[in-house]
């Protein structure tokens, strides 16, 4: 089936991007990659530890593989601008994945500055995917503002509750132009198969993965889960009905 | 002379960006360099001077969602 997701000029056969974060070996991450046939994976940018040494992330990526870098640590539009212009420099590419967080218990996005530093980004010619407390308004705001795809969050990082967000994803994927990536939340396999079969076009999964006791497994049975809720948003489900509907027939034969 | 690295006060013996990752025993092709608030590329490090006072940020990418 020729079903290929376009950001930003790129193509995408697999709808599951993943992420660097909480692996407990970075040997695990090409591992992952390879199982799992994620297309696109996320980095962050850090002051260097120089007691503990830098160790380079990028060396456990393949090179076919795009880097999002992300933005966190950002606190408002200035420091997200900052941290994506320092990340191309260093030559990671044009992909800036939008993260500015100010309030601390549940890592909530701040959407106002996020639309602001989409609109600066995209002006300067990143391919810009801003992380969104969902909400229709400011996801067409982030559209004019020039975003290629918005990541709207199922449930809060690394919470692993899947798609508490759920009614307002469906209305972002029904109205929006650009793809829709549900990012952060996302805690089972069955949670990535709901939200593509919601309609989503990609989901983004770092902790439930990396955070399993096999995360190599883990990778591929996401990657699976996605496939299957993919294929079955484009088969066209039938509709919930409040009595049954026999699926064999009723008549013909005991009376 | 003194610099502020990554925060904090820092005394170094080198003149030039490239002798300070080396100083810090930094591979150079994995670290960013912000001098003054200005990313500095690679290729300009070994020519580009220190100063007292100058603000230095020496940086990698992580793992990261």
């Amino acid at each position: 089936m020729n079903d290929i997701l376009k950001i930003g000029g790129r193509e995408f056969k697999n709808k599951l991007f993943t992420g660097t974060g909480k692996f407990r070996s970075r040997e695990l991450i090409p591992k992952m990659l390879e199982s799992s046939g994620s297309e696109m994976i996320t980095v962050a940018l850090r002051r260097v530890d120089f007691d503990a040494g830098n160790e380079n992330i990028l060396e456990y990526i393949p090179k076919n593989i795009v880097l999002l870098p992300n933005t966190s640590g950002a606190r408002n539009c200035d420091e997200a601008v900052r941290i994506a212009r320092i990340a191309r420099e260093a030559g990671m590419g044009d992909f800036i994945k939008i993260e500015i967080i100010t309030e601390t218990k549940y890592l909530m996005p701040d959407n106002e500055e996020t639309i602001k530093a989409t609109r600066i980004l995209a002006a300067e010619g990143f391919i810009v995917l801003p992380y969104i407390m969902p909400d229709l308004t400011y996801s067409y705001k982030l559209v004019d503002a020039g975003a290629a795809a918005v990541m709207p969050l199922g449930s809060a990082i690394g919470s692993n509750r899947g798609l508490k967000m759920k009614e307002i994803i469906e209305m972002i994927i029904e109205n929006i132009d650009v793809p829709v990536v549900v990012d952060a939340g996302i805690g089972r396999p069955s949670q990535a198969a709901e939200a593509m079969e919601l309609g989503a076009d990609a989901v983004l999964v770092n902790t439930a993965i990396s955070i399993a006791d096999d995360p190599v497994s883990m990778g591929k049975a996401f990657s699976m889960a996605v496939q299957a809720g993919r294929l079955a948003y484009l088969a066209r489900m039938g509709e919930e009905s409040e009595t049954a509907n026999a699926s064999s027939p009723m008549t013909g034969f005991l009376r | 002379m003194n610099i502020v690295l990554n925060g904090t006060s820092y005394q170094t013996d080198s003149d030039d960006l490239y002798g300070l990752i080396i100083e810090k025993k930094l591979d150079p092709s994995t670290v960013v360099i912000e001098y003054n608030g200005r990313i500095i590329r690679k290729e300009f490090w070994k020519d580009h001077r220190i100063s007292e006072n100058d603000t230095i940020e020496i940086l990698n990418f992580v793992g990261g969602g």
